[in-house]
């Protein structure tokens, strides 16, 4: 059965709430198993209550969105860095 | 509020029964997922209840089926908003396997197969409001739904039911699972629309 | 201590929901439409990337959904396709009640990874399957618009031929599209006399219309997750280098 993820591009939109830049551009590492990579390649479980994105090396949880009324709750706990590059003169 | 659509109502049907506030109900069966479906195999499946103390109770796949098991019909509602009423299950009751079971605890946090947890009150778990859930509808519990088995707590939004679950940890502190530690709120009355920390 | 400052920005601004004015929807077959949006102040955006679609009933209730620009940047008019789906909470909306004047939100550009900048250079391959053709086809657009001459291949893959998005274009290439290679491959149904049996895309099918190894094109796959992953496997089983594939997932049905 194949299991039903996105690829973490689909984070852009959600994500460009709270972010200034494009974060699916920037370059993860995972906090547990080291595994770098953009955050455009995370594997997206979408159908849940919140949005979960996991390292496409080991599944460990690199980010959980929530979006609720009052807030929204980001955990990168599971991102040990970021990488966040200057974009291209347009 | 959004800028309303003209002519958009989404999938959404009228219950002609009362439901917790917010809710829609759906006849399909919604399979929501934080990440990959774990494969157990039966013959390695257990589940463990451990106290406060670090004492365990076991029960292999074949210990659970011995055991006399209930026919719960029960409402589903899940914090996404969908709703789904009188689901059929079969599971053994959380008072048959508590029973016995010595613990001054009064919280517990529950694991997966995969790594998901959700915690709830012990008081939670007893009296008739808990089962392992092992068939639904008349047949076995598939994986996309939790198979070999679930917990099910239907009185709490259906996040609280873990799918795969694998055992039960009696704690004297409560420590917040995967979703409450994420915004999601810490008990989840669907009857007082307790969705998110703060509600 | 003084700080030396670094130089060049990391980013703009957070973005936000705003309204987008249908002006005109156009058939591309029988169950998909390209439906054109005015939306003021659009910052312009990258071939490959999308927006996601906001829904709102009278009572409050709202859905989302993403849908990838299917043209370049033209003002403030973006572009989608939208497949109607027969059990879709959002597309039948878009394709069949949401008259031109009326406005839905839209967020975004989003997605700065699966996008292809002209200045990139080098060969370019595509594999589409069914509605993953839009992202693809925005970015034939741009190459057309830019005049660049970058080769493309794409790798089309649809069940029947009636499935086909932009085939006026597609099959009747306009002047600026030499240099755009299509090759169509039929999962179901194919044309009468048509060479290849019906099935689902081999790695023959990228061996023969794709480009070799060496050639190191970047790879572009979009569409539903099963021919995702199998076109993905394909191309790393070729020779192609993982780090110049990119892959965009639609889902199990796409919309």
């Amino acid at each position: 059965m194949t299991e039903q993820y996105l690829d973490g591009n689909a984070l852009a939109g959600p994500l460009s709430e709270i972010f200034a830049m494009d974060v699916t551009v920037a370059v993860g590492r995972c906090a547990n198993c080291r595994l770098t990579g953009p955050v455009a390649g995370l594997r997206l479980y979408y159908r849940a209550p919140g949005l979960v994105a996991r390292c496409p090396g080991c599944d460990s949880v690199m980010l959980r969105l929530v979006r609720g009324p009052a807030a929204a709750w980001l955990d990168m706990s599971g991102t040990a860095a970021l990488r966040i590059p200057v974009p291209p003169e347009p | 509020m959004g800028i309303v659509s003209p002519g958009f109502r989404g999938r959404r049907r009228d219950a002609g029964v009362k439901l917790p506030p917010g809710q829609y109900l759906v006849r399909d069966f919604p399979v929501l997922s934080a990440g990959p479906t774990p494969r157990v195999p039966l013959d390695r499946w257990e589940f463990v209840i451990t106290t406060e103390d670090g004492q365990q109770r076991r029960w292999s796949w074949s210990d659970l089926l011995a055991l006399p098991s209930e026919t719960p019909t029960v409402d589903l509602h899940c914090v996404t908003k969908w709703s789904k009423l009188a689901t059929n299950w079969q599971g053994v009751s959380l008072d048959l396997l508590l029973a016995g079971v010595e613990t001054a605890a009064g919280f517990t946090l529950v694991r997966s197969y995969g790594g998901y947890t959700t915690n709830l009150p012990i008081g939670d778990l007893r009296n008739g409001q808990a089962w392992i859930a092992y068939r639904y509808d008349g047949g076995d519990l598939p994986p996309e739904h939790g198979g070999p088995a679930r917990l099910l707590v239907p009185h709490l939004y259906f996040w609280k039911s873990a799918k795969w679950v694998r055992g039960i940890q009696l704690r004297l502190d409560d420590e917040p699972g995967f979703w409450e530690s994420a915004g999601y709120h810490n008990y989840g009355d669907p009857w007082r629309e307790q969705r998110y920390q703060g509600d | 201590m003084a700080r030396a400052a670094v130089p060049g920005r990391l980013g703009d601004r957070r973005l936000t929901w705003q309204p987008a004015r249908l002006l005109e929807s156009r058939a591309e077959n029988a169950g998909a439409r390209s439906l054109v949006f005015a939306v003021p102040g659009w910052p312009g955006h990258l071939p490959g990337q999308h927006t996601d679609v906001r829904l709102t009933a009278p009572d409050g209730y709202s859905t989302e959904r993403s849908y990838s620009l299917a043209a370049p940047a033209a003002g403030d008019r973006i572009e989608l396709t939208v497949q109607r789906l027969p059990d879709g909470e959002v597309s039948p909306y878009l394709t069949d009640v949401l008259g031109v004047g009326e406005e839905v939100e839209i967020r975004g550009p989003v997605g700065g990874w699966f996008v292809w900048r002209p200045a990139d250079n080098g060969p370019v391959l595509l594999a589409a399957g069914g509605s993953g053709i839009v992202p693809l086809m925005a970015m034939i657009r741009a190459r057309r618009l830019a005049a660049n001459r970058s080769p493309f291949r794409l790798v089309y893959s649809l069940r029947t031929p009636a499935d086909q998005y932009y085939a006026g274009e597609l099959r009747e290439p306009a002047p600026g599209d030499n240099g755009v290679k299509v090759t169509y491959i039929y999962s179901r149904a194919a044309p009468p006399g048509w060479a290849r049996p019906p099935g689902r895309l081999m790695a023959a099918d990228l061996a023969a219309a794709g480009w070799p190894a060496q050639a190191a094109p970047a790879c572009f796959v979009c569409g539903p997750t099963g021919f995702v992953e199998a076109a993905a496997d394909i191309l790393v089983g070729l020779g192609h280098d993982p780090g110049r594939i990119k892959t965009e997932r639609f889902g199990p049905s796409g919309g």
